[in-house]
């Protein structure tokens, strides 16, 4: 029942900080590492052995290096899928992965779909018959993730411009086909000039919705971190010291940052943005009352939470208060202005592991690697929904969208050559099954519906 | 009580394939049909063949049935529709001498062995444990058998309408089938009504021809790739077209057309609307086209072609005379429209049998079809499967992938459809490999193997295949070498000269170089070869890339589409699927799981858990 065509997918395991693992399960899943990657020892990876690992790098088309990466290898049948699996465990962020899987996609894999690897297992036998009741739910689950993931990452203006492309190649198709279909009818039907007019112009947007997703892929990819705290505990002060610009405006008066401030930082690869809120108290100030209300939505809105707690000070109810609202969320929390004596006792604090609040000073520049050690931490090692999911799903879009163009490339190609209708349709019609893909969407009689509907049809 | 092994009911287009088929097989078969006098008709144009309709004769043709050879023996005209495109779309259409046809398919029926043709009107089906036993029918016989194969075209609660006349007939002129519907309702298979309609048709003697465009048609083509017939008729037929005053005429009318007026509101064939329908839904047109086409060599019948209507009579007659050519023109039959009962064909299986009872096969219009070609294809299949059934044979189920038939019965079963079906060359995924000229190379071995193509045939086939191997490895294994005389070559055949030696494989890529060229100036020394292993070699070459992807695409589909399905599952019960997936399997409920993943609504998340719930035994 296994297709085995060779899948790919970025598989970030939980608490391994800064190390991604792309997964690959097929039959050609050794062939292909052979081609992009090449160990130290100088070993092609179809001489190890099974359950061996090497150490070397990865690299592109044109042989420059993109990462060093440690690959093992499991050949099937002794694999989680029963395939041929390969695990290239990389370091250098989530930049490199989206090359590095790019390039596989290039060699003939395919990205898998959500859930295939424990589908693939299951159906070769590997978990048992018992389990098929988790595995069902592993796909549905990873399914309906996916697809909010998609429909989230898909903008409205991009959701639009694909809709409209999808619209101007089934009305090409239909010009096309009726020719074809309805050649005894007395249609007039768009030239061919025109269509390749027409074509052309969906050349240039897929082209240029390509462009856009690899830009806002960057920016979407980004983890939102929402530094709060209560006003002067040094918010302000962290940011700047760890994107290195004076970007929020520090003072010594409590409620300087009135609104939301944002700087992206690169963190090995990994964008992150950053959120300084406006500190959380009381307020009778209008504006500052605004600004707290944004920034309980960022709260809502982040991935993670760095909270602030302000050594100089007594901890108070707005701590109390901020401690509260973030429970269970992904959070950090950071004691600052350790150079002053200590004043607030955290150990009277209901936090669950205290040892994890991180001692800093923004000021003297004490313990901001540890920050930003912590930040990686969570956001590379134990968030699997941020990345696995994120940026394939991504990845998908743009992979069809490629896909597609080089559909529409040929379609052009097709006409140019004098070939008639259905070949041009040929190429059409892959595209647009490609890209009715990224919107979920089947094809089926729209085209006909189309025909129908604009067509005067009937001898 | 008499015992047939088969009985099929209904002699048009599918009944007579349906019959033929299965009593060759050796079942002995009885063809039950409500007036003999009316075998094989063709109510509305008697034209077989065109873009879609064409590709699929070539299959049935390939495959042993019998619509293609009549064809050629009785066609008025022949053409070619799509000549100046690829190979896969260009098909054949013939006008039939209607009349020929019927008596040719009558005795060709009548001398088949095991075959009887009786004339009755079956108004029960009986039925024993699920199964078929029997039918009675209204003249007082009753008939056991086997298995029972329902073609009942229109005829079933046949309703016809011309203005707000209204009354029960099966065609115009002949009895409808009353009872027959309620007795399959009873066991259990549900119907629903679609409508068709047909143009009124004049007295050729009062046509003024000169004012229209003569249609010749083209000589020596045919349908079949077996019998060489000798028939060389091609009369013409002429084109003219509706004008301001026809449209006039019908947009003040309007009212008095039965679609307006309300007496029809069942779903007709959105590709053969009337011209009321034509006329309201685009206004901007000026002109509708209008073939004018004679229907037989005994008759001064023409039929207008584009000129579908079931206004009254006064109209039909004011809209017909406002046309140049037919001011004096004298109808003689008039358009009307018909309703009738259809079974919804999501109750069948691949082979047409009814999912719930067993040896009981429908095919044709009551599937909800349209078309000869569609009701005769369908014909073959159900009667095939009766047949095959009975002598513990394996099933005939022709896939998607592999032919036009294959498209025809998956939509049925697939798709949520909304008016008649009709084959178009676009419905096709594989369209460049489902080739009218190579249906032979596709489907012939699957005629043999059933049964219904002669050894002599099928080795004919071979043969071919055989040949194009041999031409294609010459053609690559022979390279033209640089050269004066090589250039003159090229220069005289207008295309660029050669600078290294190329095959002649890759020559015959050149758009301007054809394979006849390539045996004319470069294969010299090779024996004749039959023209038309050299048309599959130079299409296989030519085409290359377009095939080869196609090809991978087929790889797809075989994975999922072996995988059947039970047809005992609850989908509500399936846990995992979505509930819109759920709906619709369970409406649907496909055989197999490549069908299902062809049904709108079930994602590719939703075939992963019917695999996981099929490997582990819960469904
Ligand atoms: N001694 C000491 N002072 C600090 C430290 N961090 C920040 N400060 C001072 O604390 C004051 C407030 O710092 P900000 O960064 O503006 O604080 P904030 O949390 O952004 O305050 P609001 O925007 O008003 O909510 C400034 O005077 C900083 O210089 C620290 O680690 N040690
Ligand atoms: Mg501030």
């Amino acid at each position: 029942m296994s297709e085995n065509d060779t899948i790919v997918a970025l598989a970030t395991k939980a608490g391994n900080s800064a190390i991604n693992i792309i997964k690959l399960s097929g039959n050609k899943s050794i062939e292909i590492t052979d081609k992009i990657f090449k160990s130290a020892n100088k070993k092609k990876i179809s001489k190890l052995n099974t359950y061996n690992i090497v150490y070397g790098k990865v690299y592109d088309d044109k042989n420059e290096v993109i990462d060093e990466a440690i690959v093992s290898v499991m050949k099937g049948p002794k694999s989680y899928t029963r395939e041929d699996v390969v695990e290239i465990n990389c370091h250098g962020g989530i930049a490199s992965v989206n090359k590095i899987i790019d390039i596989i996609l290039q060699k003939g894999a395919r990205l898998a779909e959500p859930g295939e690897f424990t589908k693939r297992a299951f159906l070769n036998g590997r978990i048992d018959l018992s389990q098929a009741e988790a595995v069902i739910e592993i796909i549905n689950a990873k399914n309906i993730t996916s697809l909010k993931i998609a429909a989230n990452n898909l903008t409205g203006n991009s959701r639009k411009a694909i809709k409209n492309i999808r619209e101007q190649i089934v009305n090409i198709i239909s010009e096309l086909e009726v020719k074809i279909d309805f050649i005894e009818e007395d249609l007039e039907t768009m030239p061919i000039k025109k269509i390749i007019k027409e074509i052309q112009s969906i050349e240039k947007k897929i082209i240029e919705l390509i462009d856009n997703e690899k830009k806002s892929e960057i920016i979407k990819e980004g983890i939102k971190i929402a530094i709060v705290g209560k006003p002067n505990v040094g918010k302000s002060s962290l940011l700047n010291i760890m994107t290195g610009k004076e970007k929020s405006i520090v003072t010594h008066i409590p409620g300087t940052t009135r609104d939301v401030v944002e700087e992206t930082l690169n963190l090995d690869g990994v964008p992150v943005i950053f959120k300084d809120t406006a500190g959380i108290r009381t307020s009778k100030n209008i504006i500052e009352q605004l600004g707290v209300k944004k920034s309980r939505e960022e709260i809502e809105n982040a991935d993670i939470i760095i909270l602030i707690l302000d050594n100089s000070k007594k901890i108070s109810d707005e701590d109390r208060e901020l401690l509260k609202i973030t429970d269970g969320m992904k959070r950090i929390i950071l004691l600052n202005k350790i150079d002053l004596k200590n004043k607030a006792d955290i150990e009277k604090l209901d936090i669950d592991n205290l040892k994890r609040v991180i001692k800093i000073s923004a000021k003297e520049k004490i313990g901001i690697n540890k920050v930003i050690k912590e930040i990686k931490k969570i956001a590379l090692g134990e968030d699997e929904f941020l990345y696995e999911e994120k940026v394939i799903v991504n990845k998908r879009q743009r992979v069809l969208l490629e896909n597609a163009l080089v559909d529409i490339e040929n379609a052009i190609k097709t006409i140019k050559m004098n070939y008639s209708e259905e070949f041009i349709i040929t190429d059409l019609k892959s595209a647009n099954s490609k890209i009715a893909e990224i919107t979920g969407e089947k094809t089926g009689e729209e085209i006909l519906n189309k025909i129908f509907s604009k067509f005067c049809i009937g001898k | 009580m008499k015992k047939f092994d088969l009985i099929v009911v209904g002699a048009g287009h599918a009944g007579c394939e349906a019959a033929l088929s299965a009593a060759r097989l050796g079942l002995k078969t009885l063809l039950l049909t409500i007036n003999l006098e009316k075998i094989a008709l063709m109510p509305c144009n008697p034209s077989i063949g065109g873009v879609g309709k064409s590709q699929l004769i070539a299959e049935l043709d390939a495959l042993g049935g019998e619509m293609s050879k009549i064809a050629d023996e009785t066609f008025i005209q022949m053409k070619t529709l799509n000549m100046s495109k690829g190979p896969a779309v260009q098909s054949k259409r013939a006008q039939i001498d209607k009349k020929e046809y019927e008596i040719l398919m009558k005795k060709i029926i009548t001398y088949t062995k095991n075959l009887i043709l009786r004339q009755g009107t079956v108004k029960k089906v009986l039925i024993n444990d699920s199964k078929v036993s029997g039918i009675e029918t209204e003249e007082g016989s009753s008939f056991l058998c086997q298995s029972l194969v329902i073609t009942t075209g229109t005829f079933l609660r046949g309703r016809i309408i011309i203005g707000d006349k209204e009354y029960a007939a099966g065609r115009m002129g002949e009895y409808p089938s009353a009872r027959l519907t309620a007795s399959l309702n009873e066991i259990g298979i549900k119907t629903d009504r679609y409508q068709t309609a047909t143009p009124p048709r004049v007295d050729k003697r009062t046509i003024d021809f000169s004012k229209m465009k003569e249609q010749p048609g083209e000589n020596d083509i045919y349908f079949s790739f077996w019998k060489k017939s000798k028939n060389k008729s091609n009369i013409s037929s002429f084109l003219t077209y509706t004008n301001k005053k026809t449209h006039e005429v019908i947009a003040s009318n309007i009212s008095k057309s039965p679609i307006k007026s309300g007496i029809i509101n069942t779903h007709g064939p959105r590709h053969c609307p009337s011209i009321d329908r034509k006329v309201i839904n685009f206004p901007e047109k000026v002109r509708h086209p209008v073939f004018v086409e004679p229907e037989g060599r005994n008759t001064n019948e023409a039929y207008l072609q584009g000129l579908t209507t079931s206004m009254p009579i006064e109209f039909q007659k004011m809209i017909v005379n406002s046309v140049a050519g037919l001011e004096n023109a004298r109808i003689i039959r008039p358009g009307y429209a018909v309703e009738y009962d259809y079974i919804y064909p999501n109750q069948l299986n691949l082979t047409l049998e009814s999912k719930n009872i067993e040896n009981l096969y429908f095919a044709g219009q009551i599937n909800g079809t349209s078309g000869y070609e569609e009701a005769a294809v369908q014909g073959f299949v159900a009667g095939v499967n009766a047949a095959l059934k009975l002598l513990k044979k394996p099933p005939f189920m022709l896939k998607r992938e592999e032919s036009y038939i294959g498209v025809l019965i998956d939509d049925l079963l697939t798709k949520e459809l909304v008016e008649p079906y009709r084959m178009y060359t676009s419905r096709a995924e594989q369209r460049l490999l489902l080739r009218a000229d190579n249906a032979d190379i596709r489907l012939a071995k699957y005629g043999h193997s059933i049964g219904l193509l002669s050894h002599r045939e099928y080795k004919k086939v071979l043969n071919k295949i055989k040949s194009i191997e041999n031409i294609t490895n010459l053609l690559k294994s022979k390279f033209v070498k640089p050269g004066e005389e090589a250039g003159k070559i090229f220069n005289y055949l207008g295309s660029s000269d050669i600078e290294a030696p190329v095959k002649l494989y890759d020559l015959l890529k050149r758009p301007e170089i054809k394979i006849i060229d390539i045996m004319q100036y470069f294969l010299l020394n090779e024996n004749k070869i039959d023209s038309e292993v050299l048309k599959q070699a130079e299409i296989n070459i030519k085409y290359e890339g377009y095939i080869l992807k196609q090809l991978e695409e087929n790889k797809k589909y075989s994975t999922i589409e072996g995988i059947s399905l039970p047809s005992e599952i609850d989908y509500h019960n399936v846990s995992g699927l979505t509930f819109s997936a759920q709906e619709k399997l369970n409406y649907f409920k496909p055989e197999t799981l490549g069908q299902a993943s062809r049904i709108a609504g079930v994602s590719p998340a939703d075939i992963s858990i019917l695999m996981i719930n099929l490997k582990s035994r819960k469904i």
